[in-house]
């Protein structure tokens, strides 16, 4: 048993563990799949030309997906969840890429893109926080629904968007690196600084580690658990224009899935799925340890199904290393309060 | 849930709609680029006969292919006032449809067309209607039975790939490449018609000695196919030929070879859309041919439908009734030949 006295003591040693340690092991495996690669492929990582673009075209790929999962730690740490991310990217495209909203110009565009990612994040969240619905089933209905909605809108094709500069987004790069990353780079950074430096964030901490304690406490809960779903929506958003600019279209079945990368992504960074606890840079590191994984198999022509075994592995290996570290750093911390009475693990 | 979902998309599209209602309009008018047979001159199957009811099911899919199975049904029976065409909602699974099959059987149609959602699992919804008495037409996926169907008409996923890897071939043994590095971005890979395009395109490529160098499926989709193609692309540094099965995905295809600033290769395309077809004739991106197979095919089938239910066969041939199989030819569609298969893109 834990005494009381002891949980602060537990809980500052784990902020520290999760932002140095588990962080470094994921520098440690992209460098892992890094080496993998230049064994593998030692011609193309001669080349230093490739070798950068390669750097960048990761970082790219990731970009999209990574925008998203920022949203998805956010909901993830207050509590929640939310698997209509990818409905909500399909939704936001395919509206931002109807030829009504084309001649508005780029500026339309983005502006419909962004308007429509807050709004489906608000009704999640009036459903999640008003409606009392459990999240699983509020965003799940959204998933069917907002899908629905976009292949209505779609006519169940699939809109190219005609606008160059929403296309050129995508080829753009300023000092050399793709206007895309810089997208993501911004995210990140804004995530990061809401979620450590500012009210919003230690809310979020308080609503998802424990919403009762929270209100008790003065904070707004349904208030606080509504602005989570919007600020996801409104990822969302971001990343619909980015894929729509990738794919210079878009359709009802695009981001198929997205919702699965990015919860992934952010438990492997270290968001505890029941909530309370996670880090932004840790998510980032998710989504890129996923786009390396799906470049090494490109560079060497491996199937894309051992590609998700693989993908499927490594979440469970991160999971089951949380549960590992946290058993072992629990036992340290017992042990060390109460020196006189063994451990309940003496193996560990 | 079926609430939820419905307040889901009243709020949603309530909120979203707000200051953008005029957005809310789509670009496709599914009428106006459908493909229907409207010459009919000289043709004596032409001329209106017998009333006929013709049942019509297809799943509702999110793929534009899909999407032009239904609306050049729809087109072609219009083109007949001697056809009244009944279409059923299929839903999005194979339980939906036999459930809307049966309400169509029950209507006692004269034929029914119908594209399965799965051929092995609607077998038994064929088989019920043919026992009574009502010919089936079977769009695309065949079932198992022989009994479940009158007449068969699909398109040629072997001969896509085949097609595909005889143009790559001349075109590179042509150019006079001994060991090109070739390249392919297949649609969902547990599929069999993906692994029966893949099958053609594999053989064909043995004839001339070549082989496939890198993989990469997609699903599909614009964004799915950007993602596989940039992945490609940087597994393979320089590249002589690729193919990309879908003409759908292949918008993000050329996008992402866009991306990439690559053109020394030469691509070809899969299905014959519009925007593909009207990109090789423009001749200014990499793409330079792609392979058939087209959805128009529900077009014939409505034609064909009409015949069996007026009891007549096809003007051409000896025989007086329709016959029970038909398979399109995968065409290639090239710059020279673009303009006259424009009619057909979808």
């Amino acid at each position: 048993m834990i005494t009381e006295s002891a949980l602060p003591r537990v809980e500052k040693t784990h902020k520290l563990d999760d932002g140095v340690v588990r962080n470094l092991g994921l520098v440690g495996v992209l460098l892992l799949l890094v080496v993998i690669g230049i064994i593998t492929r030692p011609e193309l990582y001669s080349d230093p030309t490739w070798v950068k673009n390669n750097f960048l075209t990761i970082l790219q790929q990731a970009s999209a997906i990574g925008v998203v999962t920022v949203g998805m730690t956010f909901v993830i740490i207050g509590g929640g969840i939310d698997l209509s991310v990818g409905a909500i990217i399909a939704l936001a495209g395919v509206w931002a890429t109807t030829l009504a909203t084309q001649s508005y110009g780029a500026a339309g565009m983005i502006f419909t893109a962004l308007v429509v990612g807050l709004a489906v994040g608000l009704v999640n969240g009036v459903l999640i926080a008003y409606g009392k619905l459990v999240p699983f089933i509020a965003t799940l209905a959204m998933l069917v629904s907002a899908r629905g909605l976009a292949a209505q809108i779609s006519g169940k094709q699939t809109q190219v968007s005609t606008n160059e500069t929403i296309n050129s987004i995508a080829s753009t790069k300023l000092l050399g690196i793709p206007l895309l990353v810089w997208i993501l780079g911004l995210v990140v950074l804004a995530g990061w600084v809401l979620l450590n430096r500012t009210t919003f964030g230690r809310r979020t901490v308080a609503v998802g580690g424990n919403p009762e304690a929270a209100r008790l406490a003065g904070i707004n809960v349904k208030g606080h658990t509504l602005l989570l779903y919007m600020l996801s929506g409104l990822c969302c958003g971001i990343a619909a224009i980015m894929l729509t600019s990738q794919a210079t279209s878009a359709q009802a079945a695009m981001a198929n899935l997205y919702e699965l990368d990015a919860i992934a992504a952010a438990i492997i960074g270290g968001t505890l799925l029941s909530g309370g606890r996670g880090t932004i840079v840790g998510a980032l590191f998710g989504v890129l340890v996923f786009s390396t994984i799906t470049n090494l198999f490109a560079i060497n022509n491996l199937s894309t199904e051992v590609q998700n075994m693989v993908k499927g592995g490594i979440i469970v290996a991160a999971v089951l290393i949380q549960q590992f570290r946290y058993r072992s750093l629990t036992n340290l911390l017992r042990r060390r309060n109460d020196p006189d009475k063994p451990s309940q693990h003496p193996s560990r | 849930m079926t609430q939820i979902s419905r307040r889901n998309i009243l709020l949603g599209s309530a909120a979203a709609g707000a200051g953008l209602a005029l957005t809310a309009c789509t670009s496709n008018d599914p009428a106006s680029n459908a493909q229907v047979k409207t010459d009919t001159s000289g043709n004596a199957n032409a001329a209106a006969g017998q009333k006929v009811i013709i049942g019509f099911s297809a799943p509702a899919a999110d793929h534009g292919w899909i999407a032009a199975i239904t609306n050049n049904a729809k087109a072609q029976a219009k083109q007949y006032s001697d056809v009244e065409l009944r279409t059923v909602e299929a839903g999005t699974d194979a339980a939906a449809q036999r459930a809307a099959l049966s309400t169509l059987i029950a209507q006692k149609p004269n034929v029914i067309v119908m594209l399965p959602y799965d051929g092995k699992e609607l077998n038994a919804a064929g088989l019920e209607a043919m026992q009574a008495g009502i010919p089936v037409v079977n769009l695309d996926r065949a079932f198992p039975s022989a009994a479940a169907y009158r007449l068969q008409i699909k398109g040629d996923n072997y001969g896509m790939g085949l097609a595909a890897g005889k143009y790559i071939g001349d075109q590179l043994k042509a150019k006079g490449v001994s060991n090109p590095i070739i390249g392919e971005i297949p649609g969902i890979d547990s599929l069999e018609l993906t692994q029966e395009r893949t099958k053609g395109f594999n053989d064909a490529l043995a004839v001339y000695g070549f082989k496939v160098a890198n993989r990469r499926p997609a699903e599909f989709t614009a964004d799915s196919g950007q993602a596989a193609a940039t992945a490609l692309l940087q597994a393979l540094p320089k590249m002589d030929a690729l193919w990309n099965h879908d003409d759908d995905q292949g918008i993000g295809v050329l996008a992402a070879i866009k991306q990439a600033n690559r053109s020394e290769f030469f691509m070809v395309g899969g299905a014959g859309s519009k925007s593909a077809i009207d990109g090789i004739a423009k001749d200014d991106t990499v793409l330079k041919a792609t392979v058939t197979y087209s959805p128009s095919m529900a077009s014939s089938a409505i034609s064909l439908a009409r015949l069996i239910g007026q009891g007549k066969g096809m003007s051409d041939l000896v025989e007086l009734q329709v016959p029970k199989e038909i398979t399109l030819a995968s065409e290639t569609i090239t710059k020279d030949n673009a303009s006259k298969y424009a009619p057909l893109g979808f």
